[in-house]
């Protein structure tokens, strides 16, 4: 199993990483190394076993639909980088 | 942030005949709970100050961790029931990953590959009488995202509508006209609103509805093969999705006829100038990389819950309309009016049981609720929305006693409106109106022989005239008496009088 500098960029895509070529290099190595570790597990034989979603044996958790108070403003904005008015502020989304 | 497509050419039926339209429907209903999808902040963001109705669960802080809201989920099954979906024994929630500020966790709770509801219908009729069966390929539950304002070179973001429940409705391509997306996103409003489960608001964002079309040659179709899809999205209200399928209809087959080809992308309804719009997006193609969600266990839906939420299901207004139809005789164009509103349904059957079914009555009544009574909810009301019956002051018991009224004589039909009009402005009963405003039916022959008398005195030339031969003035006659007695007279009596009067 080997990742691509494509593969690599890819993924840095979309979880918004901006990665210089040297690192795309260094990471398609190590990340490549995980996965082949994490492919051993494909020797198993899963064939009499139903896909499993979830492990614990827990089913239908679930709460009884009665709100209760939410955070003040000022908390919820306390570790924000930046706000205005009650808001999140951000950097534009859309580029211009 | 939008292109605008080329205005499309003029294209002959010729042309359109050799086009089959396919069309199916994502719908997004937000599902009307008091607490939102998986945290317990209220759902009452309309109108609160933003970032007011959030907690560590849906602001995606660390370490928090998601409950399911048991209500939504039953709100799912009875929808998916409602439209004959097959329930499932295990749904499975699912992150959706894409990083944007309306998400803040990074990824969306939805369902993915195990969705609660699969496999169902609606029945829909059209303008023809005929009926066309639209399949549902699935219905699950979400939560909503936040709102995001785009100010300059900022967006701001505000998280109250972040983790609200969100029911997605999607049919299968099984729709070749604009008029059946028309007929079958009113009947999935009216039965949602029905079942209690959203609000049906498009406005207010409460249901959302983005259309994929396509278009294909009767060649393409015969071979089994689809054209290229492309979705609509910005449509608030039921007008502009029928509108917006009619304009990529005629915009694809234009770029096709002159040797085009349709790109897979995302348009926007453009309501000003009435076309669709391309929306630039992204060049990376959208990968979520869908795993199940770790923090949340299966729902394991056992066949005595889904029997305990189908025995729930109230009596749905197509089945309402038929029993209309059927056992009270009422004609379908007012059963169609009366059951495509909940609160309406409602009002015209506590009348009904205060009337009565029994000659014809039920027919009387609606005609009087969607003729004189639907007027004044509109004239006084916001537009045509016949959820403000519920502010009438008009009880549906006071309705029934006033048809009371006019079948026992007591005042005749056009006193019924005035006194209706009353009620409408007042909310006294039509008896108290009645008898205060003396509006009671004039049949005592002796008061209507008395106002007769004095018409014969004042027009003695007519008179002269009518016993002379001239028999069309006796609704000259009629009016006078009907005016003399300020419209109170018993017409047939007032009739039976003249006649012999006027004889001599």
């Amino acid at each position: 199993m080997h990742l691509t500098p494509e593969e690599v960029r890819h993924v840095a895509e979309l979880a918004k990483l901006h990665l210089t070529d040297e690192e795309v290099a260094q990471y398609a190595g190590q990340l490549s190394a995980i996965l082949d570790y994490a492919e051993s597990l494909q020797a198993v034989d899963t064939s009499n076993v139903p896909p499993t979603p979830y492990i614990l044996r827990l089913t239908n958790v679930m709460r009884e639909d009665q709100p209760e108070p939410s955070l003040a403003n000022e908390i919820a904005l306390a570790n924000a980088p930046d706000s205005v008015d009650g808001f999140f502020r951000v950097r534009a989304v859309f580029e211009e | 942030m939008t292109l605008t497509t080329k205005s499309k050419p003029e294209i002959s039926q010729q042309t359109l005949n050799q086009y089959e339209l396919v069309v199916g429907i994502e719908v997004h209903a937000q599902v009307l709970t008091r607490s939102k999808m998986f945290c317990r902040c209220a759902t009452d963001y309309a109108g609160a100050p933003p970032n007011t109705r959030v907690c560590p669960v849906c602001l995606g802080m660390p370490g928090s961790l998601p409950v399911i809201n048991r209500a939504a989920v039953e709100a799912t099954m009875k929808s998916g029931l409602a439209l004959n979906c097959t329930i499932a024994e295990t749904a499975i929630f699912a992150r959706k990953n894409y990083n944007y500020p309306d998400l803040p966790k990074g990824y969306q709770i939805t369902q993915y590959e195990y969705p609660s509801c699969e496999h169902g219908y609606l029945d829909i009729d059209l303008e023809d009488g005929s009926t066309r069966r639209i399949r549902i390929r699935r219905t699950h539950l979400e939560e909503d995202t936040g709102r995001t304002v785009h100010v300059g070179q900022y967006t701001l973001v505000d998280l109250n509508r972040a983790g609200v429940p969100l029911m997605e409705i999607v049919t299968e391509a099984d729709i070749h006209s604009p008029e059946e997306a028309y007929a079958y996103l009113t009947r999935l409003r009216t039965i949602l609103r029905y079942l209690g489960v959203n609000s049906g608001d498009m406005e207010k964002g409460a249901m959302r509805c983005e259309p994929n079309i396509s278009v294909r040659t009767l060649e393409q179709k015969a071979r089994g093969e689809y054209g290229t899809k492309v979705e609509v999205k910005n449509l608030n209200s039921f007008r502009s999705v029928r509108m917006a399928i009619a304009y990529e209809m005629e915009r694809q087959i234009a770029l096709i006829e002159s040797g085009g080809k349709v790109e897979q992308v995302n348009m926007g309804w453009d309501e000003q100038r009435q076309c669709t719009v391309l929306q630039r997006s992204k060049e990376s193609a959208h990968d979520y990389r869908y795993f199940p969600e770790p923090d949340l266990p299966p729902l394991q839906v056992s066949r005595a819950w889904v029997e305990e939420i189908r025995a729930q299901l109230p009596e749905l207004p197509i089945a309402k309309r038929d029993r209309y139809e059927q056992t009270w005789g009422l004609r379908r164009a007012e059963a169609d009016i009366l059951t495509s509103e909940k609160l309406v349904i409602d009002y015209f059957e506590t009348a009904v049981a205060a009337y009565g079914t029994n000659d014809g009555k039920p027919q009387r009544l609606a005609n009087w609720l969607t003729g004189e009574f639907f007027r004044l909810l509109y004239t006084d009301g916001d537009g045509q929305d016949l959820r403000q019956i519920a502010d009438a002051k008009v009880r549906p018991t006071q309705l029934a006693a006033l048809l009371q009224l006019v079948d026992d004589k007591v005042i005749n039909p056009n006193t019924g409106k005035k006194v209706l009009e009353i009620m409408y402005a007042t909310g006294d009963d039509p008896q108290q109106i009645v008898a205060r405003e003396g509006l009671a039916m004039v049949s005592d022959t002796l008061v209507i022989d008395d106002a007769i008398a004095a018409i014969f005195a004042a027009n003695a030339p007519d008179l002269a005239r009518y016993r002379a031969g001239e028999e069309k003035l006796f609704g000259f006659f009629m009016g006078q008496v009907m005016k003399a007695t300020k419209g109170k007279a018993d017409p047939n009596a007032a009739k039976q009088r003249l006649q012999e009067l006027l004889k001599g």
